[in-house]
């Protein structure tokens, strides 16, 4: 029967209290195929994989692996059947070696020398450079990635799952491991590889099989599409472009950052180092970077949650590098930082309380100390309305919103108060298509309006939509800013990759 | 086989539920355990928990039981909402007692004077909010935990009283007892029949008051913030410090206030037994209340209230020992504390349904 198949589920059934999380999944992957799991946050993508890696047990139907019905117990077994994955998140210890990772990692002993002859062999195959005796903190992301895919790769897969591996690469990095995986695909191993990015999966993908809502509702060849087709039958109904209005002209020069620096915390903490920028009124300003490079501690800083010296940040002229965050926000500054839950959003409050967390002053929320909880609903409502969050109404817990709707729910909050400038960071981190394009417009319908605006994201194709000008952030520096049609992709990868090339002349 | 299984939400009746099942479970193996040491354990159980409720002769003593507890328990609410740990409510209380006793004593050469009274409060208040400002200048600018520095300055409060009783502030008529003089009338507090004290319903009014500064006002919602999400609080722009100093101080100031009422009232003059575990039991009151202050004087100060009241009189007609009282107010905490994981949980009786194959 199904022995051309590599892999084949058929009828595969997860349910979770209250959730569907997998409904009769049925699809097959060819030895050597290159196949794409594509789906939205939610889509029932991970549920997938982790039964067939044996992280998780289907209720019902049948996996099958080279044409024979196999139970995968756990991770081990799976394993033992020439199953790797390469999960998005690392499991890696940053002060041992990249030799002892792999062999912590293991399910058999070797010596180090024999494991050390394995690994370099593999990394000969595949064109993975990387030196086995350099302890992991010194390591870049991509780098780090290598050891994960190495350690899959000791045990000569037949299949290879990669979960969402572009999410934290730089472009060269990207373009390097669709090399390695092309390779390993040559040789006969499958590769089940889950991502949104589209247009990856078009240049890498042979096959792609598309979920939403955990039910397979379609199948493509992703060369024969087109990123958009393929969105739509993501979200399961048509996008809309973002429509930048051509009268906009950047106007003065409204939020200025000047010599700001911010000593780490601790030993693997990125500080920011003599970061300068200024964005126009009007202007949306883009910047890029890979996760980890001090993000976070440029929006802690520019949004006022640490401050710091008074001069570093000036808005219309006026110095509030000093200020905290609640004095800027009464001069117009907003703020979304990356995490909701717990930053954003208090998880446990009603989205009215937590629209009194942030803008109990530019909308009078609170009077001589006393909650105006009626105004607190009907601007959570407002939010709501305008935004289009999916919530039982301005009572429903924040925690109990989805990831996505929760974005829209904060974007909105703050993007209705109107700011003067206003500091995103991952804007559309984990929202759907149809949402990611409702914010997006929101952003460029607010540039229009006047207000200066951050947009910091590791997305560059959100970037390269969004923003009028880019720079990119590296190892606590901020690239100077160019115009967006001025910059080309190979560029902004270098930057982020670390080659500051004129940038280096400026800070010398 | 019995599991724990996780629930998709909290349940959002285990929260009032489980108070009451501690109780209940407190009774039950507090009858068992009396009764395996030779006493008749149903009957100090009923003596305990259910005479102190039917015999009206005794609702008096439960409200001037309940009142100190009130108010420290609602003063230690806020701290715990903001998770700021202040466990030394019992030294704060009796700072504040001694602070009124000072005015007490400064001036109980006058013949009256209306703004006596009301002194002694502000000094009892103040001094108690100074006590607890203490853990809050180390938690605040050296990062120690006031959980051991709150806990520790009660020894030291408690030897201060000590000090001043066998001291400057004994009695002189006295006959060398180590106790103050008796306060004048107008040092104590106006006795309502029927009542109590004056500080009954002041309790009761000073709980309705946290409840509004809680749940309507902007400091309330900054200190729930700080203790559901510290991180969002500072994106909020709410000052940890600022709560942490707040919050210690308000729990501080209100058991030095309960502190000046205990003396000015049922005491009626400062004495060496004065620390009677006020300040320790609120924090059983608190949690037996989920920390809100209604809850904490309908159910965590009255069950509270009626272990002591009940905890007497066993004493008396049972023969059970003091510590009995402790034991069961010990044992509410305990079961109280075992069963909140039902709010998360659920109990599962029967086989396990992973699968297996």
């Amino acid at each position: 029967m199904g022995g051309a198949y590599r892999l084949e589920l058929s009828g595969v059934t997860k349910a979770f209290p209250g959730v569907l999380a997998n409904d009769h999944v049925s699809f097959a992957v060819r030895p050597g195929a290159i196949h794409a799991l594509l789906g939205e946050n939610g889509a029932g993508k991970s549920t997938l994989v982790k039964m067939i890696y044996g992280v998780l047990h289907p209720d019902e139907g049948e996996i099958r692996i080279d044409g024979r019905a196999v139970h995968i117990p756990n991770p081990r077994a799976a394993r033992a059947m020439g199953i790797g994955m390469v999960f998005q998140h690392f499991s890696l210890f940053e002060a041992l070696t990249v030799l002892e990772n792999i062999a912590l990692g293991l399910d058999e002993r070797l010596s180090p020398a024999d494991l050390e002859r394995r690994i370099r062999e593999v990394m000969a195959r595949y064109g993975l450079a990387l030196d086995p005796h350099r302890t992991v903190s010194t390591l870049s992301v991509g780098e780090r990635q290598r050891i994960e895919i190495v350690r899959a790769l000791l045990l000569d897969p037949k299949l290879l799952i990669m979960d969402e591996p572009t999410s934290v690469l730089t472009p060269q990095e990207v373009t390097q491991l669709f090399g390695t995986l092309r390779t390993l695909a040559a040789g006969g191993c499958s590769i089940l590889y889950i991502s949104h990015k589209l247009h990856e999966i078009k240049a890498l993908c042979d096959a792609a099989t598309i979920l939403r809502g955990g039910k397979v509702v379609g199948e493509c060849v992703p060369a024969a599409e087109s990123s958009r087709s393929m969105a739509e039958m993501m979200i399961g109904g048509s996008l809309k472009d973002i429509s930048k209005g051509e009268g906009r002209a950047p106007g003065a020069e409204k939020f200025v950052v000047e010599g700001l620096s911010l000593r780490g915390t601790g030993d693997f903490d990125v500080a920011l180092k003599d970061v300068r920028f200024s964005v126009r009124a009007g202007e949306i300003l883009g910047i890029a970077g890979v996760a980890g490079n001090g993000q976070n501690e440029l929006v802690l800083a520019l949004s006022g949650e640490t401050p710091g010296a008074a001069a570093a940040v000036t808005l219309d002229g006026k110095a509030i590098g000093a200020l905290g965050i609640g004095e800027r926000r009464a001069l117009g500054l907003a703020a979304v930082p990356e995490e909701r839950n717990g930053h954003g959003a208090v998880p446990g409050f009603s989205l009215a309380d937590n629209a009194i967390l942030t803008v109990r002053g530019r909308k009078g929320l609170v009077r001589h100390g006393v909650i105006a909880g009626g105004k607190a609903r009907a601007y959570a409502e407002e939010v709501i309305r305008a935004f289009g969050v999916k919530a039982t109404g301005p009572g429903a817990a924040a925690g109990s919103l989805s990831g996505g709707n929760l974005q829209k729910f904060i974007m909105g909050r703050e993007v209705l108060t109107v700011p003067e400038v206003l500091i995103v960071s991952q804007p559309t981190w984990g929202v759907d298509a149809g949402a990611a394009a409702a914010i997006h417009q929101a952003l460029v319908d607010l540039a229009e309006r006047g207000s200066a605006i951050v947009v910091i994201s590791q997305d560059l194709d959100e970037l390269l939509a969004l923003s009028d000008s880019l720079a990119v952030i590296n190892e606590g520096r901020l690239s100077p800013k160019r115009a967006i049609r001025d910059i080309s992709i190979d560029e902004i990868g270098l930057l982020m990759g670390g080659v500051h090339g004129e940038a280096e002349a400026h800070h010398g | 086989m019995v599991e724990l299984e996780k629930r998709k939400e909290a349940s959002a009746a285990m929260v009032y539920l489980t108070p009451l099942i501690a109780v209940a479970l407190t009774m039950a193996v507090g009858a068992l355990v009396f009764s395996v040491l030779g006493y008749d354990g149903p009957a100090a159980v009923w003596a305990m928990f259910v005479e102190p409720l039917i015999d009206p002769g005794k609702w008096q003593d439960l409200g001037l039981k309940a009142a100190p507890l009130v108010m420290i328990a609602v003063g230690l609410s806020i701290g715990f909402r903001a998770n700021v740990w202040n466990i030394g409510a019992e030294g704060q209380y009796v700072v504040g007692g001694l602070a009124g006793t000072g005015v007490a004593l400064a001036t109980w050469h006058l013949d009256g004077g209306w703004w006596v009274l009301p002194l002694m409060f502000v000094a009892g208040a103040v001094a108690g909010a100074a006590w607890a400002a203490i853990p809050a200048f180390l938690r605040t600018r050296l990062n120690v935990s006031e959980i051991l520095s709150s806990l520790m300055l009660t020894y030291v409060a408690i030897q201060l009283l000590y000090w001043l009783m066998n001291g400057p502030w004994k009695d002189p008529d006295g006959f060398n007892f180590p106790q103050s003089r008796l306060f004048q009338d107008f040092q104590t507090l106006p006795y309502i029949s029927g009542m109590g004290y004056l500080n009954v319903p002041l309790a009761f009014l000073i709980a309705l008051l946290v409840w509004f500064v809680m749940a309507k006002t902007s400091f309330g919602f900054q200190v729930r913030t700080v203790g559901a999400a510290p991180q969002a609080a500072r994106y909020g722009g709410f000052s940890q410090e600022r709560t942490v100093w707040w919050s210690l101080m308000i729990g501080g100031g209100l058991a030095g206030l309960a502190g000046i009422f205990e003396a000015a009232g049922p005491f009626g003059q400062m004495v060496p037994q004065f620390p009677t575990g006020y300040g320790f039991t609120a924090i059983i009151v608190a949690f037996l209340g989920r920390l809100h202050p209604i809850g904490i004087v309908i159910l965590g100060g009255l069950v509270l209230a009626v272990t002591y009241v009940g905890g007497e009189s066993a004493q008396a007609t049972l023969g059970l020992p003091s510590a009995a009282t402790g034991v069961f107010q010990a044992m509410l905490l305990f079961f109280l504390l075992a069963t909140d994981i039902l709010i998360t949980h659920r109990l599962r009786f029967g086989r396990s349904s992973e699968g297996r194959a």
